[in-house]
């Protein structure tokens, strides 16, 4: 296992430089975890796995969580994890980007685990996050519903009170690995609660009484969504009932930034695969790469690309500092991750041309992914809008 | 020879400073001590006024010299692309001739590359050099000339050889601008300012001694003079042009001003080009359109890609300063500035609304708005458009192949523009 003795010179060499450039040991990490994904998560595996409904090899997983500990990124090594911060999560997810690995671990090892980081006590995170940790357990985190929004103030979700027992009343939806988590970490405000008051999280297993799950047909079929509905479920608080507001706002703060980093990886995949095939098409008796008309929009690909990177990059150290700029400039990478993540996947599919709308080429999987990342945890206008509001400088 | 140490630069010519700094000297004499000591331009060979230092060491004296609160050799303008490129290339005669009054700052100079049918593509210039006697008569006109007006010597490239493809048959000239036949007319541009020229030169006359490097290989000097270009364009589109702090008020200070006055004039406009991005978040707030969401919208895009190319460039640099192979993030910094520039031109807009009508002491921040409105059309043509930045990008960066050519035959019988 690749543990935090190994890495420990990364988490010491931090300054205001780290925010341009990874250390050595970093590129070496992710040299790890690129290897790691392009022998377990080839296209053709996406593929066998994203048609199943539980939407990942357990195999896979198990290996990932053995070999490289990558569940446990994010968890100190006191609750059993690696005791890493954002860069090196930004790593691991745009190389699961790159490849589109097929796992619960956007769902489990960041919203879920980040949520019970910032939420559980001392005690609940020594009984709840080994297990994640070590990809022995799978957690989903349950906020949105099916007005489709993340946020406090549109939770509607409530959590009863009857002498220190709660049930939990409500449908949410958007579940990521919803369906195949063994137990949902549930946002619940309060009864008669209104805005960002009375938010709580809360526990529920996966066969509780009275929670019904559906798996949604998702039009990226790699991220299973579900939509659970809670009838008097019975639900066990983690943390603090009440006051969870701003330890939500801290969970999406990250798991924006993650996301973003994922993104970026599939956009420089398939500008990378757009290359490829320019070179290797021949029309009107030259190589399609030869035209300007296709020079130009890989040029410019190559740009939004790149930018898009130095966001990324930038926001994951600003979350690692927990910089106050955080909240402004993960929503700026989130916006413009998902903007250049859509711009590339549709320039891929035009510059395969006929080949590029086919279900036999890969373009259209990370179409869908990346249409799905764009709206998934807001859509870029509304990050744009918390970028206005959180922007702080003159 | 050993490398010295920072440190020792440092106390060497923190030393001499304390022994020869006058404010009360004029500029030219002052920079003659410079140009005499070699703590003037550090970095040049110690034959030519300067002292063999590294780049980096010549960096420190600079900021020793500057944080002395003493004046430096003259490197404003073309000048410096000058020095760079006679230093390289020039015989010991020009060097000689032209050198010190570079960092004395005596002689001003321009850049005569561009010609009206020739912009993207520099290598298809028209403007003629016949040797007759001792000298070589020069006919053609050149355009987008910066500072021509207030120049003496201007770096001219002129075809001497028609009958070879056109790469082969240019050669580097300096000419001498103050002579009857040159004509330098300003050229008004769409933003109402006139920082270029056009030149036209009618059997201009040049000596014989003053080609640099050999006969028909002015191409090649000409790369010299480019790439420094494309650091002092790097430079101003970060800055804008600088201007001195100083409350000093020595004699020399005095001079001092005046020259930056003259210099930075034609650059006064160049951070409108770049579509001052830094100040759309205020401007709306100032003016109430960060009420409108649709606003907030625009000058969040602005920001954004303004940013992000902030960080793209922090990160070229750091990958350089750690020694690693360039990445493409290296390359992209001007095509970049030409979204920004329109993106914070958009917001602007929207921000301004219908005062965007108006310009002078009429329009916003006293016509700054108008001005950006109107500048930024020239930030994705200046310096290489944006269409031969995608081409340098596609071709260097991506590998992808270079477009079928029609110009590799003599230059006499390729294709050309038809300038009246």
């Amino acid at each position: 296992m690749l543990n935090g003795a190994v890495y420990s010179v990364v988490n010491s060499i931090q300054g205001t430089d780290m925010r341009y450039s990874f250390t050595d040991e970093q590129e070496q990490f992710r040299d790890f975890v690129r290897k790691f994904m392009s022998s377990h998560s080839a296209t053709n595996a996406v593929r066998v796995q994203m048609e199943t409904e539980q939407g990942y090899d357990r195999d896979v997983w198990k290996n990932l969580s053995e070999s490289l500990g990558l569940p446990g990124l994010l968890i100190p090594e006191e609750y059993g994890g690696q005791g890493f911060g954002a860069i090196e999560l930004g790593i691991a997810l745009e190389e699961m980007g790159r490849s589109l690995l097929c796992a619960p671990y956007l769902g489990s090892s960041v919203l879920a685990t980040t949520a019970i980081l910032n939420t559980g006590t001392d005690k609940e995170k020594n009984q709840l996050l080994p297990d994640l940790a070590a990809g022995k357990k799978i957690a989903a985190l349950a906020l949105a519903e099916p007005s489709g929004q993340w946020d406090a103030a549109s939770i509607e979700t409530v959590a009863q009170e009857s002498n220190g027992n709660y049930r939990i009343n409500g449908t949410k939806s958007f579940v990521l690995d919803g369906s195949s988590a063994d137990y949902i970490v549930v946002v619940a405000r309060q009864e008669n609660s209104v805005g960002e008051a009375g938010i709580s999280f809360f526990i529920v297993d996966s066969s509780a009484a009275g929670l019904d799950k559906r798996l949604l047909d998702t039009v990226d079929e790699t991220r299973k969504l579900s939509e659970l509905k809670f009838t008097d479920v019975a639900a066990k608080p983690l943390g603090t009932v009440g006051d969870g507001a701003e330890a939500l706002q801290q969970t999406l703060n990250l798991s924006y930034v993650a996301l973003a980093n994922e993104m970026m990886g599939g956009a420089q995949k398939l500008l990378e695969n757009a290359l490829e095939y320019a070179q290797l098409r021949v029309q009107f008796g030259r190589l399609i790469g030869s035209f300007q008309s296709m020079k130009h929009k890989l040029a410019d690909l190559l740009m939004d690309v790149e930018l898009a990177k130095s966001a990324v990059y930038y926001a994951a150290e600003a979350a690692a500092e927990g910089a106050d700029d955080l909240p402004a400039v993960a929503s700026l990478a989130k916006a413009f991750a998902s903007d250049t993540y859509l711009k590339v996947a549709a320039a891929c599919i035009q510059i395969h041309g006929g080949i590029g709308f086919t279900w036999e080429n890969d373009t259209h999987l990370y179409f869908k992914r990346a249409k799905s990342s764009e709206v998934f945890l807001g859509g870029p206008d509304l990050h744009r809008e918390r970028l206005i509001q959180n922007w702080q400088k003159s | 020879m050993t490398e010295l140490s920072e440190e020792s630069v440092r106390m060497e010519v923190r030393t001499w400073l304390e022994q020869n700094w006058d404010e009360n000297l004029g500029l030219v004499e002052w920079r003659s001590r410079l140009a005499g000591s070699g703590w003037g331009r550090p970095n040049w060979p110690q034959e030519w006024y300067g002292r063999g230092l590294s780049n980096n060491l010549a960096t420190v004296v600079q900021e020793e010299i500057r944080q002395f609160g003493a004046v430096g050799a003259a490197d404003s303008g073309v000048r410096m692309l000058a020095a760079a490129t006679l230093l390289e290339h020039a015989t010991d005669y020009i060097k000689d001739k032209l050198l010190h009054k570079i960092i004395t700052g005596e002689d001003a100079w321009c850049q005569l590359f561009s010609e009206p049918g020739s912009g993207s593509d520099l290598a298809g210039l028209t403007t003629k050099a016949e040797l007759k006697g001792d000298n070589w008569i020069i006919n053609g006109q050149k355009v987008w000339t910066t500072s021509a007006h207030h120049a003496n010597h201007g770096l001219l490239l002129a075809r001497t050889d028609w009958d070879v493809p056109k790469h082969k048959g240019i050669s580097y000239f300096v000419l001498d601008i103050l002579q009857p036949g040159v004509e330098v007319r300003p050229l008004r541009q769409m933003n109402g300012h006139a920082s270029f020229n056009e030149v036209f030169m009618t059997n201009a006359v040049i000596p014989k001694d003053m080609l640099v490097g050999k006969l028909n290989h002015g191409w090649e000097v000409a790369m010299t003079t480019l790439s420094h270009e494309r650091r002092l364009a790097d430079g101003l589109r970060q800055m804008g042009g600088t201007a001195s702090k100083s409350k000093s008020k020595g004699k020399i200070f005095k001079e001092l001003a005046a020259e930056l006055k003259v210099e930075s004039a034609p650059y006064k406009w160049y951070p409108q080009r770049a579509g001052r991005p830094d100040l759309t978040v205020n401007r709306a707030r100032e003016t109430g359109a960060i009420n409108d969401p649709v606003i907030r919208q625009e000058v969040a895009k602005a920001l954004t890609i303004h940013q992000a190319n902030q960080w793209t460039g922090r990160r070229a640099r750091q990958a350089q300063k750690l020694g690693r192979p360039p990445g493409p993030e290296g390359s992209l910094g001007k095509l970049a500035a030409s979204h920004v520039a329109r993106a914070a031109a958009r917001a602007h807009t929207l921000t301004t609304g219908a005062n965007s009508m108006l310009k002078g002491s009429d329009g916003d921040l006293n016509g700054i708005i108008a001005e950006v409105l109107l500048s930024v059309p020239a930030v994705s043509i200046a310096g290489g458009t944006d269409e031969i930045q995608r081409n340098i990008i596609s071709e260097r960066v991506l590998g992808l192949p270079k477009e079928p050519r029609s110009d590799t035959g003599p230059f006499k019988d390729v294709p050309r523009n038809v300038v009246s």
